[in-house]
């Protein structure tokens, strides 16, 4: 087990070191100067400008500007934000617990919706309750979740009244009411999330059910006299969720672009809205070091998901 | 007996009832967006001083925005940009996923080893934001070189098709790889067929079902790409009024003029979900097992 998990690693190393010279790389070839702003300035003289140039290295070759930055990035050193003034990494350590917190309630709620769902309507397929679920998915999956986002608030807030719209990071309220406004305020943003992703994942489900039910172990089950519930529950659904793992860490990418709208559309202070912030700002250093963040995220993800799934399918050898 | 492959094809598509439906909705968006301004002629950038946020009335049948521009002009518009960068986004990533994908099948050994280490690469890549990079990045230059237009949609449409050949090239791969072995393939190679006639003649056409269904899929996916971007600020630039765009600029007039933002939305809504249907009914109609 752990040199499976210690190979595993392995091969996630070379992948972020793709990412991470993917990323230099387009931001090397981009036109334009992380110092124009300084040079479009009156106030910065020129020889300033240059001084500055070659202290961060700017006129260096592009393999050992990559590598300085890489072991920068490694040492924890990420550099400064030009327009909030402090280390990025602080900045970005301020946004990422709540990013993280909505992306995994969102995860939760969409895999609490989303197995039951798929494992009753794969259970009896074509049945009215199949055709249901399976166009209300089609229709979950087709609404953007700017759309979606929109239309709650439009319900919910407006019409309705009863949530707030815009997420507030410094709640008034103490104790129990803190809780209840936390929750008032995060139930929009997390259901947005939370629907998008279980209507695509209810589909993964009642398709894996599928092709577990038809098995001839599930016959013997079946025959053995045993109770369907037991067969669906013990036999059926515990390895029809085994691929489901990986369909659900191969969704990540797509969750984190689902986070950053939803975090522009309820105004949550994670790190979606900081990149966007950030690139209406022209703020490069915190551009690079969000979009590094969210690589990262998405491998570390893909391992969880591979461990696992080495740990739930005894088939998979290790050696 | 001797109907032809799509023949068939398109009677099992019409078996698929959603599909066909919206296959004659989607015609029916489509042909709106391509001839309607013909009918329909209210500038994009006509303003109404009279009608400033009105709702849907006989004048302006969708309503218009806080400038009394009228929004079903707008939306017409809006739809022909959303639908031309959902197609040629679709054909670019369908033309790199299927050389990348053939390339792979056909060479194996290390060229298929270092193709597939790319690809699952750009699958784990999170691809909103290095859209929201590149665009950050690249969106003045192309300005400057094509013109504001030209250069905003070049760029969109070669990011997003950038970001979409994945699993195209993963499906063709496998698909090479299962029919090169098979006895006709088999049979041209004993012929003499060279390995570019036994690709184009033989192999590729027969993987051509699931390249289909994934590149319908495709253009929904390009659309609510576009569409993101236009929402976050960072696509077309205001005065093109996108359906992402729209539905942007209309969000914070929500409580008094929820048309503004309802009706932009509802088109891409519509539009994703019928090409959703429709690639559905496709892969009913396409897919040589015949699981119905």
């Amino acid at each position: 087990m752990f040199n499976y998990i210690l190979r595993r690693v392995l091969i996630a190393l070379p992948s972020l070191l793709g990412i991470s010279a993917i990323l230099y790389g387009v931001l090397a070839l981009a036109p334009g100067d992380p110092f124009e702003e300084l040079a479009q300035n009156p106030n910065v003289p020129p020889e300033v400008r240059l001084a500055l140039r070659a202290q961060f290295g700017l006129d260096d070759p592009i393999w050992q500007r990559y590598f300085h930055w890489l072991v920068n990035m490694m040492r924890g050193d990420w550099g400064f934000s030009f327009v909030s003034r402090i280390d990025v990494d602080t900045l970005i350590m301020q946004r990422l617990p709540v990013t993280i917190a909505v992306i995994g309630m969102a995860q939760l709620l969409a895999l609490l919706v989303a197995i039951p769902v798929g494992v009753l309507a794969a259970v009896k397929p074509y049945s009215w309750f199949d055709r249901i679920a399976s166009s209300v998915a089609f229709i979950g999956f087709s609404l953007p979740t700017f759309f979606t986002g929109v239309l709650f608030i439009l319900f919910f807030s407006i019409y309705l009244g009863w949530l707030p719209f815009v997420y507030r990071a410094d709640l008034s309220e103490t104790g129990f009411a803190w809780w209840v406004a936390q929750f008032k305020q995060s139930i929009m943003p997390i259901t947005v999330l939370g629907l998008f992703q279980a209507a695509s994942m209810m589909r993964y489900v009642r398709s894996s059910v599928l092709d577990v039910i038809r098995l001839d172990y599930v016959t013997t089950a079946r025959s053995k006299g045993l109770a369907e519930s037991v067969v669906i529950n013990k036999h059926v659904v515990r390895n029809a969720l085994i691929p489901v793992v990986t369909l659900v860490a191969l969704q990540m990418p797509a969750v984190f672009g689902g986070a950053i709208v939803t975090e522009q559309i309820f105004r949550i202070p994670g790190i979606g809205s900081l990149l966007i912030d950030a690139i209406l700002r022209n703020d490069t250093p915190v551009i690079m070091a969000v979009t590094f963040v969210f690589s990262t995220l998405v491998i570390v993800f893909n391992l969880i998901a591979d461990i696992l799934y080495g740990w739930l399918d005894p088939r998979i050898s290790y050696s | 007996m001797s109907v032809s492959p799509w023949v068939d094809a398109w009677r099992r598509f019409k078996r698929h009832r959603l599909a066909y439906w919206s296959l004659w909705l989607l015609g029916a968006l489509v042909l709106a967006v391509l001839i309607g301004p013909i009918f329909y002629k209210v500038g994009i950038n006509d303003i109404d001083f009279k009608a400033r946020l009105a709702g849907p009335s006989v004048l302006h049948p969708l309503g218009t925005d806080d400038l009394g521009r009228d929004l079903l002009a707008r939306v017409l518009y809006g739809g022909r940009i959303s639908l031309a960068v959902g197609l040629a986004a679709m054909l670019m990533a369908i033309t790199v996923g299927v050389l990348i994908g053939a390339l792979a099948g056909i060479s194996r050994g290390w060229v298929d080893t270092a193709l597939m280490w790319l690809t699952d690469l750009f699958l784990s890549l999170p691809q909103l934001p290095l859209l929201l990079l590149l665009i950050f990045l690249f969106r003045e230059p192309l300005k400057q070189a094509f013109g504001l237009e030209v250069g905003i949609f070049i760029l969109i449409v070669v990011v997003i098709g950038g970001f979409r050949w994945m699993p195209v090239a993963r499906l063709v791969r496998a698909q090479f790889f299962s029919l090169r072995e098979k006895e006709f393939v088999e049979a041209a190679r004993a012929l003499g067929a060279s390995t570019t006639r036994q690709v184009v003649r033989h192999i590729l056409p027969n993987s051509l079902g699931p390249v289909i269904v994934a590149a319908t899929i495709d253009v929904a996916a390009a659309i609510i790409a576009e569409s993101t971007l236009s929402f976050l600020g960072l696509g077309f630039p205001p005065d093109i009024p996108t359906w992402g765009r729209i539905l942007y600029d209309g969000r914070d007039y929500m409580d008094i003029a929820a048309h503004w933002a309802l009706f932009p939305g509802i088109a891409i809504f519509l539009t994703v979900l019928t090409i959703n249907f429709i690639g559905d009914g496709l892969r009913d109609a396409l897919d040589p097992r015949r699981v119905l």
